[in-house]
């Protein structure tokens, strides 16, 4: 595939990590957040640390939208989907996140009607043709997803489809990093910053991590050359001294992202006061509600939810490998108890949380080797 | 759920102004490319696609430019790599699951 395939190159691969590994100072240790969840996958699928000098570590941030739903809002959109009049939609890797009383699998079990969707236009053609029904779409993730969402909801209103309606928990990326940044558990030499979070919000908002905490961050694509590229560039900001913002994914993300694309989630959504992340606690202005004048799409104003906090269960330790303080490997459960069938927390789950990437691609065995050698 | 993927728009459907037919690795789908509306998409334009979405159109002088600086590290590290090439670095050492990957 064109824009994919030719990012793969393992020559050049190689020719960057003798680079990279030319533009490390001896004994000088380097921690970068990767921020998106797509990038975790990429590293341990191509396993990217074998190109990495040993003081290079590598760090998984936040950025994967189904890891950061809280139990309740899971539970929340278990108690909508038990109505027989709904029909639930969500995005695959939604399916098997555990709530407190369970997952949607769970709930389909039980009888309720869940249906996987690939896009919320899928969800609205349910509708369309249900009209008997309502059809509600679990919306996540984060500003990337958040449009598709909005220009669905503009689209049932275009249409006056008023079975159809958003359950939304969609998250933005800004926040979670200041929250990181402000955590004192972690010292980090810069960031590897989402791609395409970017393509709609563009690379300004992230100015005041350069300007403020003085650490370089490098707007990264999704292809092992593209990541180890942001790696160097990363390097080359810090051997000449310079904390800015680049982009190394300049072909996707435009310095400006999608002004439309913005324009369409603000009509349709606005910021809430805060919002549970989990394992990260409430964080102001970290996510969006729909607008009022949405109400009739509006799965919050429609149905009537427990809206209840439930605790993580005390064997998880998301929070600490969300916040990039804890390796996968390190919970206590990882791989025993936790696992992708029957996962305790959310990393598990999506293909892009740290802990499922781990997993599915024996990463920990050689971080063991590692441990037991040092 | 969060990647997206590159597709080549193979046809801008007209009778429905924000749908596009478009190739993405043999398979071909209906893109909405609502987002997209001030870019002036043309058949042969490569876009990026997000849940049935077009979010940015791929700009292939910046692919170009990216291309040309990997190749031109290639140059600059053919010894590099060379070198590496005589080396004998193989996989043992490592753990099970990385020798067999
Ligand atoms: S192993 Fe399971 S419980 Fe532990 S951090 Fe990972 S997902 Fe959470």
């Amino acid at each position: 595939m064109r824009f994919v395939d030719e990012y793969r190159d393992a020559e050049k691969a190689r020719a960057l990590s003798a680079k990279i590994a030319s533009l490390c100072e001896p004994g000088r240790q380097y921690k970068f957040m990767e921020v998106c969840g797509g990038h975790t996958h990429t590293i341990y699928k191509h396993g990217l640390e074998d190109y990495l000098p040993e003081n290079i570590t590598l760090v998984h941030g936040p950025g994967c939208p189904v890891c950061v739903i809280p139990m309740g809002r899971v539970d929340d959109a278990i108690h909508i989907a038990e109505r027989p009049d709904v029909i639930m939609t969500s995005f695959g890797d939604m399916m098997r996140v555990p709530g407190g009383r369970g997952s949607f699998f769970d709930s389909m079990a039980q009888g309720a009607e869940i249906r996987m969707v690939y896009s919320p236009l899928d969800a609205l053609k349910i509708a369309r043709q249900n009209p008997d029904r309502r059809v509600v779409f679990m919306a996540i993730g984060f500003e990337t997803t958040a449009p598709s969402t909005a220009m669905t909801v503009l689209r049932a209103e275009a249409e006056k489809i008023t079975n159809f309606s958003v359950f939304c928990n969609h998250v933005t990326i800004i926040p979670a990093i200041k929250a990181i940044l402000d955590s004192p558990d972690l010292r980090l030499d810069g960031f590897i910053g989402p791609g395409h979070v970017s393509t709609v919000i563009g690379c300004g908002p992230y100015a005041f991590i350069a300007r403020d905490y003085r650490k370089p961050l490098v707007v990264a694509g999704f292809e092992p050359l593209d990541i180890l590229q942001s790696i160097y560039m990363l390097l080359r900001q810090l051997a000449e001294g310079r904390s800015e913002v680049e982009n190394q994914y300049a072909r996707v993300v435009p310095w400006e992202g999608n002004p439309r694309a913005l324009t369409a989630v603000n009509q349709v959504m606005k910021l809430r006061p805060y919002f549970e992340w989990r394992g990260l606690g409430f964080i102001s202005h970290s996510a969006l509600g729909m607008r009022e004048r949405y109400a009739v799409h509006d799965a919050e104003r429609i149905f009537d939810i427990p809206g209840v906090r439930v605790a993580d269960p005390k064997a998880c330790q998301c929070g600490e490998v969300l916040k990039g303080v804890l390796k996968p490997w390190e919970c206590k459960v990882f791989g025993t108890a936790c696992t992708p069938e029957t996962p305790i927390g959310t990393c598990m789950v999506s293909s892009e949380g740290a802990c499922a990437a781990y997993y599915n691609f024996g990463r920990f065995s050689r971080e063991r080797v590692r441990e037991a050698t040092r | 759920m969060c990647l997206g993927i590159p597709g080549e728009i193979v046809e801008i459907l007209t009778d429905h102004a924000d749908l596009a037919r478009v190739d993405v690795s043999g398979v071909r789908r209906a893109i909405n490319v609502g987002l997209l509306e001030n870019e002036d998409l043309k058949p042969g334009d490569w876009i990026l696609i997000h849940v049935g979405f077009a979010l940015s159109k791929i700009d292939e002088e910046e692919a170009k430019a990216a291309m040309e600086f990997l190749e031109g590290i290639g140059q600059a590290y053919d010894d590099e790599i060379a070198a590496l090439k005589e080396s004998s670095l193989d996989a043992s050492g490592w753990g099970e699951a990385d020798a067999v990957r």
